[in-house]
């Protein structure tokens, strides 16, 4: 299978860098982490990759807002070889903070005439949470989640909430089909606020694709379920017998959708 | 443009856009009916405001550059008059340490700029003053050196033939304080308790560092061990071989004077400081994992009860899980472990100890600095912020102390302290410096004093960039500014290292030379400032011997309470705040980013039971992991702090081997806290502890590694009689334990796992009822405090480690407050199965002291459910796995006690009679209602 090229992209307190990287290394691809300012140097360099991921993390701080202003960087100085690589047929990630980022990039399309049609904003509770939720994809053009159906995920966020502008704009996401995952209960069903929906967000949205199916933005962290030892109840699993400490992780998935996209 | 552009999101936010002091900012929100006062909360000039900073970095990339910003918290109040907004803002709004509270409209004047510094040589006339001048200068200086260390400096610039200057007086103050130079418990102490007198030269050298040596000595005359130490009580953190390429360092820190006066800023810097201490080990190590233990007083402490100047129990402990929450999850580093500890004497001095582990490479373990190397600051400017913080940490916290000490304050920049660590872990991979440390207390001023000490140094105080005008030559060098770290580094490579530093946006700046000289020379602007030899500063204090005394205090009978049902007990002490869910506290933490979690904190069915430690693979390619506990209970050093010492290792040690840790490989660390050890019996309870720690790590083969103090815990205040008051905290010893896994496939976690297992209980339960739960809950008070008994312990760990490694243990928990019943109680909800017990089976010793004896069934009874001795697991086991189970355990007592089954109830019995019987759903309800939050 060939290689592809993945830029993890890091900038000032990017902090899953590391684990992302790891992450596409395992499912085959080449990665290479790189500060946003050698990007911003020469914009280039972008040629050189075929998949983007911007990871988690507290990029600047998070101050203002989550994910300001990096993506204020990227929108205001990178828009047009960011579009560019997108419609060359690349892949665009963006987990977590990267989700943030890439709200505010102009690469997820949820932008009409009238300014932007979703966000990222506070908890309901106004907190920090760390905890496991269980997430239905309905994978649609998306190719990070081909054949993914239902998955377990860490989220750790603060900013995590989906928040719409109107009615009309979450019928507009909806109906093109680009809330491509969703909190639920542990059965499949729909979540029914806290704690299955950990944020309080819009339809239990938790991953917003673009337009194209290239570019994948969700709030769980998939690079956080690589290894079955990482879930929570993996102890559990071993008792009741049959476990094999070197399955998959959840979370795998998407990389490996990323890595054979390009087989 | 720069509004809608940079600082709204127009999805959940509207703007408005004027003037500083213009009508509409000031004007209340449309939906505020009554007519509201406008209240306004900004950092105080020179106070790190990281918003601030990073929004001047977006507008500059929206193309205007240079504009200044500051950040405020609006607040619109209506119903209050003038005088109770002021009042009630001051409580509740701001804190007088960091922030200023304006009351009505903002002014420009209310943002001033820094004005620039005129420099002037200072000198301080020592010459003629008596002992008690010298004291007044000591204190009013804020230097808090002691009489014969002011004489010391008296005579040596007497002999010099001129007077200090002002810098030369403060470098003295720095390295000798307490924090830096920790001359109490290395000192000299005469110790006498019931066995005698003994004699220290230097009492830690003698307990604790000495127990260390000789294990090494043992291991490496031990082929099958070999001395797997690497670094210890030396470098900022403790070192041990972790596999073929790889170390491990552990250090805590403590942060409590700064925590007391502003608690979010106290615990951010606190946090912020030990990932210093990893950063500056060695060459530079990674932090991989974080923990952190709180002693509060409690939450619902009323307001009307709390001292001038004390913070309301419930104030201190939300800003410091808030300070503790956004520096770890901005690192990037899993808080993993911890502990919360309640006791009403925390009022005035809660205590906040902040830990880091990381990972360095064998080659990298060791840095010296070579002559003529520059030493290169690099990371955050110096700022006001932060004067006297080491020497404030030596004196007594009193009702003034916020006034007084607001500029030992400070507030983090987390994302200054991940840029640093990212560039400097990659500089040193590229090999560019010789040695680094970390800008702890006594800024520059400790970091190239100790850098320098076997060398010698000169400085370029106007070197140091600064946040803003109008620092002195002194500020500048006692400073401490966070997010700074020093590193030697050879000309050859300084450019290399500049161009690195740049790249990433990291100011990085020479502003010393080590010239080998062995003085320590500090110039400004090319004037000379100070000179002092290294000497004088590292071993010119004058050794003071201390008195330490300690006095048993008589054991009293305990009398349990003589029920026929003690379900209330167990639900009083699942509910007792040192006992209940902390997982309010838990879920602000990022516990998983590396991706490494094993065990997580929070496990069970649902994720919510109480985890024994923390399992954290560090490198993902290897199987490995590193296991984190401790071990920490006040309670036990008001009967004894012997035994609180040793039972603190022991829990520590049992809490990581209950997850399946090696306990030949358990290093430790201490972390003393305590109140004025200037009196005897204070350090003699102190001194004690410490004999424990050397015994206990002896006869556990479990190194200590690294460690560090905090005395001076005591708050003075004036009663409202006039009376001067003192709250001295209790005697609080913490003990980390940094375990090791072999293979993390082989952890084991505290919920049952199923239905149809046995139970076991393994080690020996006595009457200690001393110091328990269950004379908590019930106001009682006399029993024995649990003690140790190391052979067997280490027979019991060593033992139920074979059991896990074989895959027999489904289930393991310790059994620490509350005793057994606690333990099976949490095991039980957190896996959501049913237990049934009979504690009279549990392994008991009859023979004991006077107060041990059982006067009746019902204290055999009551020390079966909930006495605290250590030493003891509750373990559950297949059927089909007993005999094998049973087998490892030949020389440890154990007994199978009860079954698990599959449905919701609770019962323990004595000799069949039921005595405990409640649903999990309301077990659990009663351990997570006290500290849930909304």
């Amino acid at each position: 299978m060939p290689s592809p090229r993945v830029l993890v992209l890091r900038s000032p307190g990017t902090n899953c860098d590391e684990e992302t990287a790891e992450a596409f290394r395992l499912a085959g691809a080449t990665t290479e982490r790189l500060h946003v300012n050698r990007v911003l140097e020469s914009p280039s360099l972008l040629d050189e990759y075929q998949a983007l991921c911007v990871p988690g993390g507290f990029s600047y701080g998070d101050d203002i807002s989550a994910g300001r202003v990096l993506g204020n960087q990227l929108r205001l100085k990178l828009s047009d070889p960011l579009k560019r690589f997108r419609d060359d047929g690349k892949l665009v990630l963006g987990v977590c903070n990267g989700f943030q980022v890439l709200v505010k990039t102009g690469l997820l399309d949820i932008e009409d005439s009238a300014g932007p049609l979703a966000t990222l904003t506070w908890n309901d509770h106004g907190r920090y949470e760390a905890r496991w939720v269980h997430l239905m994809a309905t994978p649609g053009e998306s190719v990070f989640l081909r054949g993914v159906e239902q998955l377990e995920l860490p989220i750790a966020h603060a900013e995590g909430k989906i928040a719409v502008r109107d009615d009309a704009a979450l019928d507009a996401l909806v109906s093109q089909g680009r809330v491509v995952l969703r909190y639920c209960t542990p059965d499949g069903g729909e979540a029914n606020g806290f704690p299955a929906n950990p944020n309080g967000a819009t339809a239990n949205a938790a991953g917003l694709t673009d337009a194209t199916g290239r570019v994948l933005g969700l709030m769980p962290h998939p690079e956080r379920f690589l290894f079955a030892t990482q879930h929570p109840q993996w102890t559990r699993k071993k008792a009741a017998g049959g476990f094999d400490p070197n399955s998959d992780g959840d979370g795998l998935a998407l990389f490996r959708n990323a890595v054979s996209y390009f087989g | 443009s720069i509004a809608d552009g940079v600082l709204t999101d127009s999805v959940v936010e509207f703007r408005r856009v004027g003037k500083v002091d213009c009508d509409q900012l000031a004007a209340a929100p449309a939906r505020m009916t009554a007519a509201a006062a406008l209240v306004q909360v900004l950092p105080k000039v020179g106070v790190m405001d990281p918003t601030a900073q990073s929004a001047e970095q977006a507008i500059a990339d929206l193309g205007y550059a240079g504009t200044r910003v500051r950040t405020l918290r609006k607040y619109w109040i209506a119903g209050l008059d003038d005088s109770r907004l002021a009042e009630l803002g001051r409580k509740l709004l701001a804190n007088d340490a960091i922030e200023q509270l304006v009351v009505g409209p903002l002014g420009i004047e209310h943002l001033p700029s820094g004005a620039p510094y005129q420099f002037e040589l200072k000198h301080v006339t020592l010459t003629g003053l008596d002992d008690d001048a010298l004291m007044r200068l000591s204190k009013s200086q804020q230097l808090y050196l002691q009489l014969a260390e002011m004489q010391t400096i008296q005579r040596y610039f007497a002999e010099r033939g001129c007077e200090p200057t002002d810098i030369e007086l403060e470098t003295i103050a720095q390295t000798w304080s307490e924090h830096c130079s920790h001359k109490t418990l290395a000192g000299r102490i005469a110790y006498r308790d019931e066995n005698g007198e003994r004699r220290f030269e230097s009492m830690l050298k003698e307990t604790i560092f000495a127990a260390t040596k000789q294990l090494q000595a043992q291991w490496a005359s031990d082929p099958t061990r070999g001395d797997w130490c690497v670094s210890v009580f030396k470098d900022n953190a403790g070192i041990v071989r972790f596999d073929e390429t790889d170390n491990v360092c552990f250090k805590v820190e403590t942060h409590n004077h700064p925590s007391a006066l502003e608690p979010y800023g106290g615990a951010n810097t606190g946090l912020g400081g030990v990932i210093r201490d990893t950063l500056g080990t060695g060459l530079g190590a990674k932090p991989i994992a974080s923990t952190d233990v709180f002693c509060f007083a409690p939450p619902d402490t009323p307001d009307d009860s709390l001292p001038q100047g004390v913070l309301a129990p419930r104030r201190v402990m939300n800003g410091v899980v808030e300070g503790v929450r956004d520096y770890g999850n901005r690192m990037g580093i899993p808080t993993v472990n911890g502990a919360i500890c309640f006791d009403e004497r925390y009022l005035g001095n809660p205590l906040v100890f902040c830990g880091n582990v990381g990972l360095i490479p064998h080659e990298m373990s060791f840095g010296k600095p070579q002559p003529n190397d520059l030493a290169v600051a690099i990371g955050g400017r110096t700022g006001r912020d932060g004067i006297h913080g080491a020497t404030f940490s030596s004196a007594e916290l009193t009702h003034e102390s916020e006034s007084l000490s607001g500029g030992a304050v400070q507030i983090g920049n987390a994302v200054e302290e991940k840029k640093v660590a990212d560039v400097l872990l990659a500089a040193r991979d590229r090999g560019l410096f010789n040695a680094v440390t970390d800008c702890g207390a006594g800024g520059f001023s400790s970091a190239i004093g100790e850098m320098g000490e076997e060398i010698g140094a000169e400085v370029w105080l106007e070197k140091a960039p600064l946040k803003y005008d109008g620092l002195s030559y002194t500020e500048i060098w006692i400073s401490e500014a966070q997010e700074r770290m020093v590193v030697s580094v050879s000309e050859d490579t300084w450019e290399e290292l500049r161009r690195l530093c740049e790249s990433e946006g990291v100011e990085a700046t020479a502003i010393a030379r080590f010239t080998p000289t062995g003085h320590l020379k500090l110039t400004y602007h090319g004037e000379t400032v100070g000179e002092l030899p290294m000497s004088l500063l590292h071993n010119g204090r004058p050794p003071v011997v201390r008195e330490a005394t300690y006095t048993q205090p008589a054991v009293t009978p305990f009398e349990a309470p003589r029920r026929g049902d003690y379900t209330e007990d167990l639900h009083k002490i699942l509910g007792s705040l040192n006992v209940a869910s902390k997982e309010w506290v838990i879920r602000q933490y990022d516990h998983e980013v590396q991706s490494g979690s094993v065990v997580k904190p929070l496990v069970g069915i649902h994720s919510d039971g109480p985890g024994d430690a923390a399992i954290v693979r560090p490198k993902l390619s290897s199987r490995r992991g590193v296991v984190i506990g401790c071990g920490i209970n006040p309670r036990y050093g008001d009967l004894d702090t012997y035994h609180m010492a040793a039972s603190a290792i022991d829990e520590a040690m049992r809490n990581c081997v209950a997850v399946g840790a090696d306990p030949s490989r358990i290093a430790l660390l201490d972390n003393f806290c305590w109140g004025d050890c200037e009196k005897r019996e204070t350090l003699g309870s102190l001194v004690r502890a410490a004999l424990a720690c050397h015994d206990l790590a002896i006869a556990l083969e479990a190194p200590f590694v690294s460690g560090k103090d905090s005395l001076n815990n005591e708050f003075s205040y004036f009663d409202a009689a006039g009376v001067k008051q003192s709250i001295a905290i209790p005697p609080t010893l913490l003990i980390s334990a940094l375990g090791q896994i072999d293979d993390v496939a082989t952890a084991v976690t505290m919920d049952l796992k199923r239905a149809g297992s046995l139970l076991f209980v393994v080690g020996l339960t006595h009457n200690e009822m001393g110091g328990s739960h269950l004379a908590l809950v019930n106001d009682l008070t006399g029993g024995d405090v649990p003690k140790v008994d190391p052979a067997l312990s280490k027979r019991t760990f060593a033992a139920l480690h074979a059991a896990i490694k074989q895959g027999l243990v489904l289930a393991c928990h310790d059994a620490s407050e509350g005793g057994l019943a606690v333990a099976l109680a949490e095991m039980a909800f957190a896996g959501g199965i049913a237990v049934e017990a009979d504690v009279a089976a549990v392994p008991f010793r009859e023979s004991g002291s006077l107060a041990a004896e059982y006067s009746s069934d019902y204290d055999r009874m009551a020390a079966a459910l909930f006495s605290e001795s250590n030493t003891r697991f509750v373990c559950e086991i297949a059927e089909e796995d007993a005999e094998r189970f049973k087998a490892c355990f030949e020389s440890v007592p154990h007994a199978m006690i009860g079954r698990t089954f599959d449905e919701s109830g609770f019962r323990l019995k004595w000799n069949g009679v039921r005595v405990v019987e409640s649903g999990l759903a309301s077990l659990k309800e009663a351990w997570q209602a006290p500290l849930r939050m909304g």
